[in-house]
């Protein structure tokens, strides 16, 4: 089995914030928006670098949005970024109208997702905001793990047409994944190749999901680990195809079971091949504050969540 | 420059226009549609910069978004007898497979719509965006707007509106449809916008008003001036007075005809007032 090491720990949001540099440079079409979050979005460089294409819109989410579908029809890639919760739930209807339905080449970059925003607690831990983004229509949902494959997430939406919605957290997480990884929206990674049982895992929970499955080595279960970082368009060939070897799933997320990368993939089984599956994710009910660790642990989305799951699925298969 | 009788002309058949579409389909917005006639066939024949044919960016020309959707009919008719679609498509407002949907959308890849519209209270924000964008571009053309006045209970607008004020969005000209009227009864009632001039002028808005928004003449005196007051620093506001229904004299004075088409009887009685100029589509 591959050995993935962290290569020291990082935030998610900083990884966007490197992308965001990056592409202040390469790409004079880019432009930042914000409402009063840029700090915590680490876009500082982007916008000392750029400032005729930063727009701080204060505390203004709905307008944010409507200004950023404008941008677009100048011909400019707007990046808005805020927290998760502000980003998709309080606007859901600018993104649907304005953004979504209107074909608007927005990119919606979402920080704080999640239960691991900690102590703030659940009025900023949005756990629905897949669900929300994913139904509509033509909308990309992207959840990166690390810091580096969010610096290459950033740099790819930009060049893909069309809305985006980009997910990252808070925490400093392991670094994993190489530097120098090609991200190809809609593809499935195939961490590690077993014949056991397949964890899909995506965002935070790819890093637990492969602790578990070198726990599970030690004990005789071969794991095959995916990440799956677009879970919308959702690769179902690389999914089909390892659980066509595999015959059971543990699907992994920071986000509420209902709606989420859980739910894509079962619709995805029920559809071309049913196999037995079970679902790490939050069980249909808020946040509260904490630790990231402790919440973790509390809601059940670590890596010893991940082998419980495994092995109720391996019953099943049995 | 337009003759004013020959907009005046445009605008009486676009009111046919308005009233066959609805009648068509049992369906749609007849009265906040007439009442902003004078000032579509104002902008769009006297007043925007525009090139020929259609390019979503609307790079070197005034552009204009439509936040109060739901008055779609007058906004086609406008868009097809300016030539940016074929006059026979009017017939297929409201029907299936159909690039007319009740209300705007750039879905379906109808040339003149840079936005979808309907859910109330977003295209004063996308029209500022569309103007930041110009600005960058270095574009000197301006960005028009339209909004309904019950429109502005959105607090959206209030976002957008502080925005610009406070950003010096000075390239947009976004006028309110004053008709005083909403689907419960008079805006006064239903939730009053009281005096909108000095809540504009106190977010840094330059505001002007036009009393009478169903006289031509006076329409294009308003918007010329509106236009002249851009590049000062400040968003311009033109709040336009109109009357719901103006040119059909049963849906004048109430607000019953917001979004209720005439039965065929209402519709002899509504065209009779308004006789054909150009030509029916």
């Amino acid at each position: 089995m591959t050995r993935y090491t962290d290569q020291g720990k990082q935030d998610t949001r900083s990884g966007f914030g490197a992308g965001m540099t990056e592409l202040g440079r390469t790409n004079p079409k880019v432009v930042t928006l914000c409402a009063d979050l840029v700090g915590s979005l680490k876009i500082e460089t982007f916008i000392a670098e750029n400032p005729e294409r930063f727009f701080q819109v204060g505390i203004a989410e709905a307008n944010m949005m409507g200004i950023a579908a404008g941008l677009t029809i100048g011909g400019y890639i707007p990046f808005t970024s805020t927290f998760a919760n502000f980003s998709t739930g309080r606007v859901y209807d600018q993104i649907r109208q304005s953004i979504a339905y209107s074909g608007k080449n927005v990119k919606i970059c979402a920080s704080h997702a999640g239960i691991t925003l900690g102590e703030d607690g659940a009025t900023h831990q949005i756990l629905e905001d897949i669900g929300l983004m994913k139904m509509l229509p033509g909308m990309t949902v992207i959840n990166p793990c690390d810091f580096n494959q969010t610096k290459a997430a950033t740099l790819a939406v930009a060049e893909h047409q069309g809305p985006v919605y980009l997910r990252f957290g808070r925490p400093k997480v392991a670094n994993f994944t190489p530097a120098d990884q090609v991200f190809e929206i809609g593809k499935a990674v195939k961490l590690s190749e077993g014949n056991d049982v397949t964890i899909i895992a995506t965002g935070h929970l790819v890093w637990e999901a492969l602790k578990a499955a070198e726990a599970l080595e030690t004990q005789g279960i071969s794991a095959e680990v995916i990440n799956i970082h677009t879970i919308k368009p959702l690769d179902e060939k690389a999914i089909l195809d390892s659980v066509a070897k595999t015959g059971c799933v543990v699907t992994a997320e920071e986000h509420n079971m209902l709606g989420g990368l859980g739910e894509s993939v079962a619709r995805t089984l029920a559809t071309h091949h049913p196999a037995p599956q079970e679902l790490v994710a939050v069980r249909d009910s808020f946040g509260e504050s904490g630790t990231p660790e402790q919440l973790m642990a509390k809601y059940g989305l670590d890596n010893k969540a991940i082998e419980t799951a495994v092995f109720k699925a391996l019953k099943r298969k049995a | 420059m337009a003759d004013i009788k020959d907009l005046e002309a445009l605008a009486t058949q676009v009111r046919r226009d308005i009233l066959r579409m609805v009648h068509a389909v049992n369906s749609g917005h007849p009265g906040g549609s007439l009442g902003c006639t004078e000032f579509m066939v104002a902008l769009y024949n006297e007043i925007m910069e525009l090139q020929p044919g259609f390019e979503m960016d609307g790079i070197g020309e005034d552009l204009f978004f439509l936040s109060n959707g739901h008055i779609s009919p007058v906004f086609y008719s406008v868009l097809a007898r300016k030539g940016y679609f074929p006059l026979e498509e009017l017939s297929t407002f409201r029907k299936i497979d159909s690039r007319l949907q009740g209300h705007p959308t750039t879905h379906e890849g109808l040339p003149g719509v840079r936005i979808a519209s309907g859910s109330l209270g977003q295209g004063m924000s996308v029209a500022i965006g569309a103007a930041l964008a110009k600005k960058l571009n270095g574009d000197s053309h301006l960005v028009y707007s339209l909004h309904g006045d019950g429109e502005l209970q959105e607090g959206q607008n209030w976002e957008a509106i502080m925005f610009a004020g406070s950003k010096g969005v000075d390239n947009l000209v976004a006028t309110i449809d004053r008709n005083g009227q909403q689907i419960d009864g008079p805006t006064e009632e239903v939730l009053a916008l009281g005096e909108l001039r000095p809540k504009l002028e106190a977010f840094g808005w330059e505001v002007l008003e036009c009393e009478n928004g169903n006289d031509m003449a006076a329409v294009v005196e308003a918007l010329k001036t509106a236009r002249s007051r851009t590049g000062k620093g400040k968003p311009v506001a033109l709040v336009m007075t109109t009357e719901m229904g103006n040119g059909v004299d049963f849906m004048m004075h109430t607000h019953a005809w917001h979004g209720k088409a005439p039965n065929d009887e209402q519709l002899a009685t509504a065209l009779a007032q308004n006789p054909e100029t150009l030509g029916d589509y």
